[in-house]
C-alpha cells in the first residue's frame, strides 16, 4: 500500500525538481546577457549612406558609418579637430614644403588579410588622384606630382606647389587607405584596416559592423563586439525608437523641437555640441542689387541671428559672423562686425540707392532649417522695406542644378557641411559669384605654410574680410544634438568632422 | 474565352510598353543629375564627366532607353547608382517587406469589413448598421500615418509592448518579423476597412433587391441562407474590384506608413531613389508599380469570370 502510494509521489517529485531545474536554467539564460557588461550598440542615423566607400561619393553619411570604424587614413582627425598620426606613425616635411616623407606602421593588415604598406598607400593615393578618379575631393590631391616607395614602410610625396592643408586633408574620409585587391568592391563590401569589420547591410534598414579581433593598434581596439547603424529618416520615428529602447544612441538627432521631450527621461541623456555645419544665406554677388556691398551689409544688419536660431532651430545653435566655426583653428567671433541694427541697415540701403527697398526671391531647400530660417528672415527684412519671396527648391537635385551649376538665383540658404571650407569663396566658379583678389591671396598664402599658428593668423584675416564683405549672410552653426543612453561612454559631443567614431565607445558597468 | 484572354494579354503588353516609354521620358525631364548629387559640391567638372561616363549617362536618350528596355526583357534591371547593386535584388528585398505588409493589411481589412458590412446591410437601420457607419466614417477620415503615430505612442513608447519601428528581417525569425509588421498593417488596414465596409454594405443591399433574392425569400429559405448563399456571393463583384484596387494602393501607397515605422519597403525605396535621382531604380520601381496595377486589374477581371457565370457567357 505504502509502496504504491509512494511511487507516484516520487515520480511527481522528480518531475517537479526537473521542472525547477529547468526553469532555473531558463531564468539564468535570460539573466546572463543582462548581467554581463553590454557589448553591442544600436546607433541611429537620419540618412542611409549611398554606398559605403567615402572615396567615390560625397554624402557625409558614408563617412559617418565607415570613417575610423572600418577605414583609416595615413592620419586621422581627433575630437578637437587636431591631426593625429594613424597608419603613418610620423612624417617629415622638407623646408621648401614640396616633399612629404611618411613613416608607416608595420604589420598592419586589411580585413581580408592583405598587407598595408607603402605600395598599398601609393595605390590608394593614385586611385584618388588618377585620371578616372571619381573622388569627391580629388582637388585635395591635385598638387601631388609623384609618389615614391623606397621601402615598405616609407612613402614619399613630391608636390608641385606647397600645400599647407595637405596633412589635414589626408585625415578626411575621402583620403582613407583602401586595399589594392578590395578597393573595387568597397562600395558594397568595404574592407579597411580599422577596429571594426563590415558584417551586413540590410538596405533601407541597417548596417552591421563587428569587432576586428586582429586590429593592429592594441590601444585603439574596439570595446564593443557589434555595432548596428540603423537608418531612421522621420524625426518622430527617431524619438520613438529612442524612447522605446530600440536605439541606444542618436548622435545627430534631427528635430531640435523634440529635444525637450527627453527631459526627465531616466535612461537617456541629451548633449548639445558643435558641428561644422554653417547655415549661410548665400547671395548671387554678380546680380543686382547684391553686387553692391552696402546692400549685402544692410541685409546682414537687418537680421538678428539669435531670432533666426530661436525660430529655425529652437534656440540651439551658435551665431557666426563669417564662414568659420568655433571648432576650427584660429576661430574669431565676427558677429560684432555687422550687428543687428535696423536704423543703420535702412541708412545703408538708402545710400546704395534703395530707399524704398526691393524685392527678391530666396531659393529654399526642403530641409527643416532652411524654410524656417527663410521665414524668420522674411519678417525681419520686411522691417527695412525689403520683400522676400520664398521659393521651395528640392535638395539636392534641383538646388544643385539651379544654384550650384547654373548660378541662377538671388539668394539661397543652405548648411555647408565641409569642415574648414572657407576657401570656397576663392573658388571660381562657385555659386556665390564672389570675386576678391585680396581674399584669394590669403587662401594661397595659407597653403604656402604648414605652420599651424601662421595658418591660424591668415585664417583670422580671411574671416575678417568675409565678415565685412558678407558675400553670404552668416547665420549660425548647427548644433550636434546627441541623445544617448546615460551609461554609454566615448561618443563625440562635438563634430570637427562628420563622423561616428566608435573605437572608444563602451558601456558603463 | 481564350480569344478574350489573349486579347487581354496583348493589351497588357502594349500598355506596359507605353508606360515604360512615359516613365523614361518623365525621368529624363526631372531636374538634377545623379552624378552631381553623388559627388557633392566640391567635385570638378572633369570628375563629374568621369562619373557620368562610368554610369553611362553621357549616352544619348534613345540609346539609354533601348539599353534599359533590352535589359528589362532579359531580366537585367540594371545597377543602382547609389547602392551599387543590381536593382532587381533591391526590389526583391523590399518586396519581402511590402508584400507581406500589404497582405496582412488586406486580410485584416477583409476580416473587419466584410462581416461588418454584410451585417449592417442585413440589419439595415439597426445598431450594427449605426456602428458600421460611424466606424467607416472615422476610419476613412483619419490618415493612416496619424493612426501609426498613435499606435507607436501607445504600444511602443508608453507600454513598451511593440518595437517602435524598423524591420529585423525574415531571417531573424517569423515572430519578430510579424511583430514588426503588425502595427503598420493595422494602420494601413483601418482606412481600407472603412472603404470596404461601405462597399460591402451597399453591394449587399443592392443585391438583396434583385429578383433572385426575392425569389429565394419567397421560396421560404431562412434569412441567413438567403444572405450567405445567394446575396453575398453575388455581391462579390464590386467588393473584389475594390480589393484589387486596394491591394495595388497598399503596395504603392504605403510610403507614409513605411516612413513612420521606418520599414525598408518598396515605397521608401522609391522615395529615396527620387531624392538621390537614382534614376534607374526609379524607372524600375515605377515600372513595377505600373505592371502590378495592370496585372491586378487582369486578375480581378479573371475572377469576375470565375464567380459570375453571366459574365462567362458574355465573354
Amino acid at each position: 500500500m505504502i509502496k504504491v502510494s509512494l511511487a507516484p509521489s516520487a515520480r511527481l517529485m522528480r518531475r517537479l525538481s526537473m521542472g525547477v531545474a529547468l526553469s532555473a536554467g531558463i531564468m539564468m539564460l535570460a539573466l546572463t546577457p543582462a548581467e554581463a557588461a553590454k557589448t553591442t550598440l544600436n546607433l541611429g542615423m537620419s540618412v542611409e549612406p549611398a554606398g559605403l566607400d567615402p572615396t567615390i561619393a560625397a554624402p557625409v553619411a558614408i563617412g559617418q558609418v565607415t570613417w575610423q570604424n572600418i577605414f583609416e587614413g595615413l592620419v586621422s582627425i581627433d575630437e578637437t579637430g587636431k591631426v593625429q598620426p594613424q597608419l603613418a606613425k610620423s612624417w617629415d616635411i622638407s623646408p621648401d614644403g614640396l616633399t612629404y616623407t611618411f613613416k608607416l606602421q608595420t604589420s598592419v593588415k586589411f580585413h581580408d588579410g592583405e598587407a598595408f604598406d607603402s605600395t598599398a598607400a601609393k595605390f590608394a593615393l593614385d586611385r584618388a588622384r588618377g585620371k578616372d578618379s571619381v573622388n569627391p575631393q580629388k582637388r585635395f590631391f591635385a598638387s601631388i606630382a609623384s609618389i615614391e616607395t623606397p621601402d615598405a614602410e616609407t612613402l614619399v610625396l613630391h608636390l608641385s606647389s606647397p600645400t599647407g592643408s595637405l596633412i589635414y586633408w589626408l585625415g578626411w574620409p575621402a583620403s582613407i587607405m583602401v586595399g589594392p585587391k578590395s578597393a573595387a568592391d568597397d562600395k558594397t563590401t568595404p574592407v579597411g584596416t580599422g577596429p571594426f569589420k563590415f558584417s551586413t547591410w540590410a538596405k533601407g534598414d541597417h548596417v552591421e559592423l563587428i569587432k576586428n579581433a586582429d586590429y593592429w593598434n592594441k590601444d585603439g581596439a574596439a570595446k564593443l563586439e557589434k555595432v548596428t547603424f540603423r537608418f531612421i529618416n522621420d524625426p518622430q520615428a527617431q524619438a520613438a525608437a529612442l524612447k522605446s529602447g530600440d536605439l541606444d544612441a542618436f548622435p545627430e538627432f534631427a528635430a531640435p523641437e523634440l529635444m525637450s521631450s527627453f527631459d526627465g527621461d531616466a535612461r537617456l541623456a541629451t548633449k548639445v555640441g558643435n558641428t561644422e555645419l554653417k547655415v549661410v544665406a548665400g547671395m548671387n554677388n554678380a546680380r543686382k542689387p547684391f553686387d553692391d556691398k552696402r546692400v549685402r551689409q544692410a541685409l546682414m544688419m537687418a537680421i538678428d541671428r539669435q531670432t533666426v536660431i530661436d525660430g529655425a532651430w529652437s534656440g540651439l545653435g551658435t551665431a557666426i559672423g563669417s564662414h568659420y566655426t568655433p571648432n576650427d583653428p584660429g576661430y574669431q567671433d565676427m558677429t560684432g562686425v555687422l550687428p543687428y541694427n535696423v536704423e543703420k541697415a535702412k541708412a545703408l540701403l538708402t545710400e546704395a540707392g534703395y530707399p524704398n527697398g526691393f524685392t527678391f526671391t530666396i531659393k529654399s531647400p526642403q530641409m527643416a532649417y532652411a524654410p524656417r530660417s527663410a521665414q524668420v528672415m522674411q519678417a525681419m527684412l520686411a522691417e527695412i522695406g525689403v520683400t522676400v519671396n520664398i521659393e521651395p527648391t528640392e535638395f539636392p537635385a534641383k538646388w544643385v542644378k539651379d544654384v550650384m551649376t547654373s548660378r541662377d538665383y538671388d539668394m539661397t540658404i543652405v548648411a555647408h557641411a565641409e569642415p574648414m571650407d572657407i576657401d570656397i569663396y576663392s573658388r571660381d566658379p562657385y555659386y556665390f559669384n564672389y570675386k576678391n583678389p585680396a581674399f584669394n591671396d590669403l587662401m594661397k598664402k595659407v597653403q604656402e605654410t604648414a605652420d599651424p599658428s601662421e595658418q591660424a593668423k591668415i585664417y583670422g584675416e580671411a574671416q575678417k574680410i568675409l565678415a565685412e564683405d558678407v558675400p553670404a549672410l552668416y547665420l549660425f552653426v548647427m548644433p550636434k544634438l546627441g541623445v544617448w543612453d546615460k551609461k554609454l561612454k566615448g561618443l563625440w559631443e562635438n563634430e570637427p568632422i562628420p563622423s561616428n567614431v566608435l573605437s572608444n565607445v563602451s558601456w558603463d558597468e | 474565352m481564350i480569344a478574350l484572354l489573349s486579347r487581354r494579354l496583348a493589351g497588357l503588353a502594349i500598355t506596359l510598353l507605353v508606360v515604360s516609354l512615359v516613365i523614361f521620358a518623365v525621368m529624363d525631364l526631372l531636374p538634377g543629375d545623379p552624378a552631381s548629387i553623388m559627388l557633392g559640391t566640391s567635385a570638378s567638372p572633369e570628375t563629374l564627366a568621369a562619373l557620368r561616363h562610368e554610369l553611362g549617362l553621357d549616352q544619348p536618350l534613345l540609346i539609354r532607353y533601348g539599353q534599359w528596355l533590352a535589359g528589362v526583357f532579359s531580366g537585367n534591371l540594371g545597377q543602382s547608382y547609389t547602392y551599387g547593386v543590381p536593382v532587381a535584388g533591391l526590389i526583391v528585398e523590399r518586396l519581402a517587406v511590402t508584400l507581406p505588409l500589404a497582405m496582412i493589411a488586406i486580410v485584416l481589412s477583409v476580416v473587419i469589413a466584410l462581416p461588418l458590412g454584410v451585417l449592417a446591410a442585413a440589419r439595415r437601420g439597426g445598431i450594427v448598421d449605426a456602428i458600421a457607419t460611424v466606424f467607416s466614417q472615422i476610419s476613412i477620415a483619419v490618415p493612416a500615418f496619424w493612426v501609426a503615430l498613435l499606435l507607436i505612442i501607445l504600444f511602443s513608447t508608453t507600454l513598451g509592448l511593440m518595437p517602435a519601428g524598423g524591420f529585423p528581417g525574415w531571417d531573424a525569425g517569423l515572430l519578430p518579423a510579424l511583430q514588426a509588421l503588425l502595427m503598420p498593417a493595422v494602420a494601413l488596414a483601418l482606412p481600407q476597412a472603412g472603404v470596404l465596409t461601405r462597399v460591402a454594405r451597399s453591394a449587399v443591399l443592392d443585391t438583396m433587391h434583385e429578383d433572385f433574392a426575392r425569389t429565394a425569400v419567397a421560396k421560404g429559405l431562412s434569412r441567413s441562407t438567403v444572405l450567405w448563399r445567394h446575396v453575398v456571393p453575388n455581391a462579390l463583384v464590386p467588393i473584389l474590384t475594390i480589393l484589387g484596387l486596394q491591394f495595388t494602393f497598399l503596395v504603392a501607397g504605403a510610403v507614409l506608413v513605411e516612413n513612420v515605422f521606418n520599414l525598408p519597403g518598396l515605397g521608401r525605396l522609391a522615395l529615396q531613389a527620387l531624392s538621390q535621382r537614382d534614376i534607374i531604380v526609379m524607372q524600375d520601381v515605377v515600372l513595377f508599380f505600373a505592371g502590378l496595377v495592370i496585372v491586378m486589374n487582369f486578375i480581378v477581371d479573371l475572377s469576375y469570370l470565375a464567380i459570375d457565370p453571366r459574365m462567362r457567357k458574355a465573354a
